[in-house]
């Protein structure tokens, strides 16, 4: 049998495959193995109802927070148009799926496909701008595909919406939360295993050395435009998943959601949740889903409050305060997001009680 | 013929309106190379205090009016000192995301005391201001505002032009290392260039208000309005600030006009992506961005 490998005293890596292993020690893949138990096997089935719709948006956030990551936090390139990329997504499937009739396991592939495609050509301008310049470029496509979303009436139907028939696999309907719990969070960890796995590619190398230095990777030999339009093409078929399973599971869709702001909340999790990090995707997501829904209970609370609507003010934007708050104190104290806050806690107890 | 003259006029004026919102985001850019995405916000506060000081104070206009460019100024001055001093240096995208969320707190904060619906001034803008000639009609608003951007334009021009502090602010936008070798106070000028810029927001945002009435989301709107006016002119131009704010006026009202009014919207954007395909810095910016 293979020896295990819990914790070494020091640094015993002999081989470059050591480097870049995904699990360090094999705690890391025991625990991984009992977290996926648990997500599957125990949660789903103890938590409320309300609680298990709250998991489904956040699963559903950190794939498309995940394909924000890797374009932002490992390849270096800002875009303002994640909100549209999924809207995009949300409205293939429910093209796919009303009139062409496409079965429920093709559209959410086929969405995140013609999302990639879209992502790509307003990735095109990345081939000449970097920096501020591509952001704005990237500001105009958000504000381009929302016009086009809500215009073009004979595709998207316009401002009346599209609803989406109940998703069928193999014969099986899918219409519970608990149902779409298994779906979302089996597509996540797949989603997951790919992302994490991209990254000790040829691609992600590539991906991190535009990243890091775009003139050096060019002198290395990669070429730019093409691995900056593969970046924005995965990320937009990340988008355009998470978007088709959002639109599935919203049952009808408006072209309402898909503005800048839900744009500015996805770059908000990949930031609070720490740049270049898959994991930290996730902690982002987790967190912008759980802030947004504590802020609606805590308003629902104070409008309550027969006090404070009659001195007239209006709580809901405290939403709005709050969230920009949140953005701005994880800026300006810990820019690494959450994940760093993990790696800190965890190094401290690596050796617990032990400090030396 | 009329119909035409009238949407030019409108065009005109409406463009340099839009002008007069990116100056003072031209000049945060020109000295800090900072993007601001709250500068919606700034325009949108300095409306909302002049409102408050009208209204709920009840000082004289010109009082409110000095009044409210103090406190912009002071806020400008805040937002710099603390929110974005810490960040120099850092990648762009924490400078960016800074911006945003900065401008959802503030529009926390405004829709919390005003409300998202829309509010108007009291009238206090003489009549004989309105000009009324053949079928051409100006409305007063139009006119001062005119006046007071064409003032505002001259000022900054003597300031930049002859004072020590203005002569700093270029030298520091012109080449960092070399102005801060030379012994300019390279932080203050950035505090004062934001300082500067708030106050011009401010100013904008009451003639914005006095014109269109006072709304957080349509001022907010137009500070993204902004970045296709101060890309067609160049980021760092404050004259193509004001040409591109009448460039882009001019096609909205136009589309508007003569293809369809929800067409309006979207054109200036689409004149954005061409801009940074064929022509990146702009028709009067610096030719020196970087090319991948």
């Amino acid at each position: 049998m293979k020896k295990l490998n819990f914790h070494p005293c020091g640094n015993y890596k002999e081989r470059y495959e050591q480097e870049i292993t995904l699990f360090e020690t094999d705690f890391g893949r025991l625990w991984s193995g009992i977290g996926i138990f648990l997500l599957f096997a125990i949660l789903p089935f103890i938590v409320s109802p309300y609680f298990l719709h709250v998991l489904n948006m956040v699963g559903i956030a950190s794939i498309a927070a995940i394909g924000l990551n890797i374009l932002i936090g490992y390849t270096g390139q800002i875009s303002l148009g994640h909100g549209a990329f999924i809207g995009v997504g949300a409205y293939a499937a429910a093209i796919l799926a009303t009139t062409l009739n496409v079965p429920f396991i093709i559209t959410l592939p086929a969405a995140g496909l013609v999302s990639a495609m879209v992502g790509m050509i307003f990735g095109i301008p990345s081939g000449r701008l970097k920096g501020l310049y591509l952001t704005i470029a990237t500001l105009a496509g958000q504000i381009i595909i929302e016009y086009v979303l809500v215009h073009w009436e004979t595709l998207t139907k316009g401002t009346m919406g599209i609803t989406l028939p109940r998703p069928n696999i193999f014969g099986m309907e899918l219409e519970s939360d608990l149902s779409f719990f298994f779906l979302i969070f089996s597509c996540l960890v797949v989603m997951i295993w790919f992302a994490v796995n991209l990254i000790r590619t040829k691609y992600g190398r590539a991906f991190i050395a535009i990243r890091d230095n775009d003139r050096a990777a060019e002198g290395m030999g990669i070429p730019l435009f093409r691995y900056k339009l593969l970046s924005f093409g995965i990320s937009s078929f990340y988008a355009g998943f998470a978007g088709a399973i959002w639109a599935y599971y919203m049952v009808s869709i408006t072209s309402e959601p898909f503005t800048l702001g839900l744009s500015v909340e996805y770059i908000a999790m990949v930031i609070i949740g720490g740049l270049g990090s898959v994991s930290g995707s996730i902690y982002g997501a987790v967190f912008i889903t759980f802030l947004n829904e504590l802020l609606r209970w805590l308003t629902g609370i104070m409008m309550n409050i027969g006090a404070l609507t009659e001195s007239g003010l209006n709580v809901a934007p405290l939403r709005e305060f709050f969230f920009g708050t949140a953005i701005v104190l994880f800026i300006l104290f810990e820019p690494r997001g959450l994940a760093e806050v993990w790696r800190i806690i965890r190094s401290n107890f690596k050796l617990w009680p032990f400090a030396y | 013929m009329n119909f035409f003259l009238q949407l030019f006029i409108n065009g005109i004026s409406i463009g340099f309106l839009y002008g007069l919102s990116a100056m003072g985001f031209v000049m945060i850019f020109k000295s800090s190379s900072v993007l601001n995405f709250a500068h919606g916000e700034l325009l949108a506060l300095g409306a909302f205090f002049f409102l408050a000081m009208l209204t709920w104070v009840k000082l004289p206009v010109v009082v409110a009016f000095l009044a409210t460019l103090a406190a912009c100024f002071i806020l400008g001055f805040i937002i710099e000192r603390f929110f974005l001093r810490p960040l120099i240096g850092e990648p762009l995208i924490y400078v960016i995301m800074l911006t945003v969320g900065l401008a959802s707190m503030f529009k926390g904060i405004m829709l919390l005391f005003w409300g998202g619906n829309l509010q108007t001034y009291p009238d206090f803008l003489p009549a004989f201001l309105g000009i009324e000639w053949h079928v051409i009609n100006i409305p007063p608003v139009y006119t001062a505002a005119l006046i007071i951007g064409i003032m505002f334009l001259i000022l900054f021009g003597l300031f930049f032009k002859y004072s020590s502090q203005g002569i700093f602010m270029r030298s520091v936008a012109d080449n960092q290392k070399a102005a801060l070798s030379l012994g300019v106070h390279v932080q203050r000028v950035f505090a004062l260039s934001w300082a500067i810029a708030a106050l011009v927001a401010g100013m904008s945002g009451i003639v914005l208000g006095i014109i269109n009435g006072i709304n957080v989301h349509d001022l907010s709107a137009i500070g993204l309005k902004v970045f296709p006016v101060v890309i067609l002119g160049g980021l760092d131009s404050i004259g193509g600030a004001i040409i591109g704010g009448l460039i882009i006026g001019l096609l909205e009202t136009f589309t508007g006009g003569y293809i369809s009014p929800s067409l309006s919207d979207v054109v200036p954007y689409v004149i954005l992506v061409i801009i940074l395909m064929v022509k990146p810095y702009g028709l009067f910016g610096l030719a020196e961005i970087e090319r991948v």
